[in-house]
């Protein structure tokens, strides 16, 4: 049993020549579901590249799983935010699915047994059955969406680390996916690093929030990190915090911080 | 028809031409390639035309330059991106350069019209060896590498995640284009490789969802419509070149009419 799934010991992330994150310490246990938050340009996705070693810190040591990053990696499942321009073709979603399945390996896409049974179990854990047979050009955004977190995990992964999977959804697909996600971490056991913009449809499914900005991150449960004083000291800036409802608005002295937050408020 | 033996080779070459460049085409339009398909037929021009002053052959002078501006722009990757104009611009210059030359070589006043149109009821024993030759390796390339190369196709970002080399299996492929575009241009001429690899694939993209039977169909399309194409010129004694385009074009539309 690895003791923590993500560690960062004095790290610093660099991209294009600019510093994103410096010398960050933080240890994200295994099995833990973290809300990964951040105004943009704050290293959201630089921090997924890092792990997944496609990028190399400019410092400190950076562990996941125990291991180097390295590219390749099979136990690391990852939905991108920049999504192919292959959206606009009849291909069906069963077909697209596929490809992730050993892709990296020489030879033609053709599927064994084992392979076909392993691309209907994931379209089965993300509930797509129905979608796996239509053209990609017919699907939603939503829809798309189920169908990339499928490309994910398959082959099981024990890390999963998807990059802004919310945006641009209707609040009700925000939270069928946040739900899909927190039950399969939940089942498999799984690491899981969401990225989003808002808070608030991940706040019943997240274990604790990683905050970055500034260069700087804070992880801990949401009361802990979630507050006017820790906010306002990681972005050197005056911020509210808000509570109501069950919900959480964060606000900047010159108004909304969170672009979206007003629609939960 | 078939007992002359000019028609025997234009079904043998064109039939051979048709299966690579149908699976090459699939995988040119889900790429978004169908332009840089296009750009490396006319810098083949250039080759070609070249060929014949140095007494060669000018398949080889167009695979030449083909796959040499495949590697180019493999190299240069993403740099290319929204870069149509200078692209554009280097199209230009192969073409110019080719045009000078046809003005040195100047004994063949029809080779100018064989390079760019084509002349299939033209081609010679020797030209369908290379032409198998060149099918067998470039097939069995695509086929090597299709996996990896559906797979940065489609999910580029977590391809490169699980370890894919985005540029090799791009350079790959271009040179594979390089040498689908040199053998399509035997069969159409530079100005329509397009019609032969990216009508049929097109189609075929459009009627079925499912990728492999995407490429199988896209092949029997580009067969279908060459040898129909031929054997259309046999009978109107129209050229080839039209026939085949004219097919193309009316597959096209008529998938793009029927959804």
């Amino acid at each position: 049993m690895i003791p923590h799934a993500i560690e960062l010991e004095q790290v610093t992330l660099a991209r294009g020549g600019r510093t994103v994150l410096s010398n960050v310490d933080i240890a994200i246990r295994s099995g833990e579901f973290v809300g990964v938050f951040g105004p943009n340009g704050a290293g959201k996705t630089t921090l997924l590249h890092a792990i997944l070693g496609l990028i190399r810190p400019a410092a400190g040591k950076l562990r996941v799983l125990g291991a180097e990053p390295a590219r390749g990696n099979r136990k690391a499942g990852y939905l991108p935010q920049q999504h192919a321009s292959v959206a606009d073709f009849r291909l069906r979603g069963r077909d697209f699915v596929a490809s992730a399945l050993h892709g990296e390996r020489w030879g033609l896409p053709v599927l064994d047994r084992g392979g076909a049974d392993e691309v209907n179990r994931v379209i089965a854990v993300v509930e797509a059955e129905a979608l796996a047979a239509r053209p990609l050009s017919e699907l939603s955004g939503g829809e798309l969406q189920r169908l990339l977190l499928a490309q994910a995990l398959v082959g099981r992964p024990k890390l999963l680390l998807l990059d802004e999977p919310l945006i641009s959804l209707d609040p009700h697909f925000q939270q069928s996916i946040v739900e899909l996600v927190r039950n399969i971490q939940q089942s498999d056991g799984m690491t899981v690093l969401f990225t989003a913009h808002e808070l608030n449809p991940l706040l019943g499914a997240m274990d604790r929030v990683l905050y970055l900005g500034g260069g700087r991150a804070r992880l801990g449960s949401v009361d802990e990190v979630v507050t006017g004083d820790v906010l306002s000291q990681l972005y050197g800036a005056p911020i509210d915090v808000l509570r109501v409802n069950g919900r959480i608005v964060v606000l900047a002295t010159h108004g909304l911080f969170e672009a979206d937050a007003h629609r939960h408020a | 028809m078939l007992e002359y033996d000019f028609m025997r080779n234009a079904f043998l070459a064109g039939g051979i031409v048709a299966v690579v460049s149908g699976a090459v085409g699939s995988f040119l339009i889900l790429r978004h390639l169908t332009f840089a398909g296009h750009a490396l037929s006319h810098v083949g021009f250039a080759g070609a035309t070249g060929s014949a002053l140095l007494g060669v052959s000018p398949l080889w002078g167009l695979l030449a330059f083909t796959l040499g501006a495949a590697v180019a722009m493999g190299a240069l990757g993403e740099r290319l991106r929204g870069h149509d104009v200078a692209v554009g611009i280097v199209l230009s210059l192969a073409l110019g350069l080719g045009v000078l030359f046809l003005y040195l070589y100047t004994s063949h006043a029809t080779q100018a019209t064989t390079i760019l149109f084509g002349n299939i009821l033209g081609v010679d024993r020797e030209t369908i060896w290379a032409l198998l030759g060149l099918s067998i390796v470039s097939l069995g390339a695509l086929a090597f590498i299709s996996r990896p190369l559906l797979f940065a196709t489609l999910a580029p970002e977590l391809a490169e995640a699980k370890g894919v080399s985005l540029r090799l299996v791009s350079m790959l492929f271009l040179a594979i284009v390089a040498v689908a575009v040199s053998e399509a241009a035997q069969v159409v001429g530079v100005l329509l490789v397009f019609a032969l690899m990216v009508g049929p694939a097109a189609v075929a993209l459009r009627v079925t969802t499912r990728v492999l039977w995407g490429m199988g169909l896209a092949v029997l399309l580009a067969l279908a419509e060459t040898w129909v194409g031929i054997a259309l010129a046999y009978a109107t004694d129209w050229p080839p070149t039209f026939w085949i385009v004219l097919l193309s074009c009316a597959a096209y539309f008529l998938s793009v009419a029927w959804r």
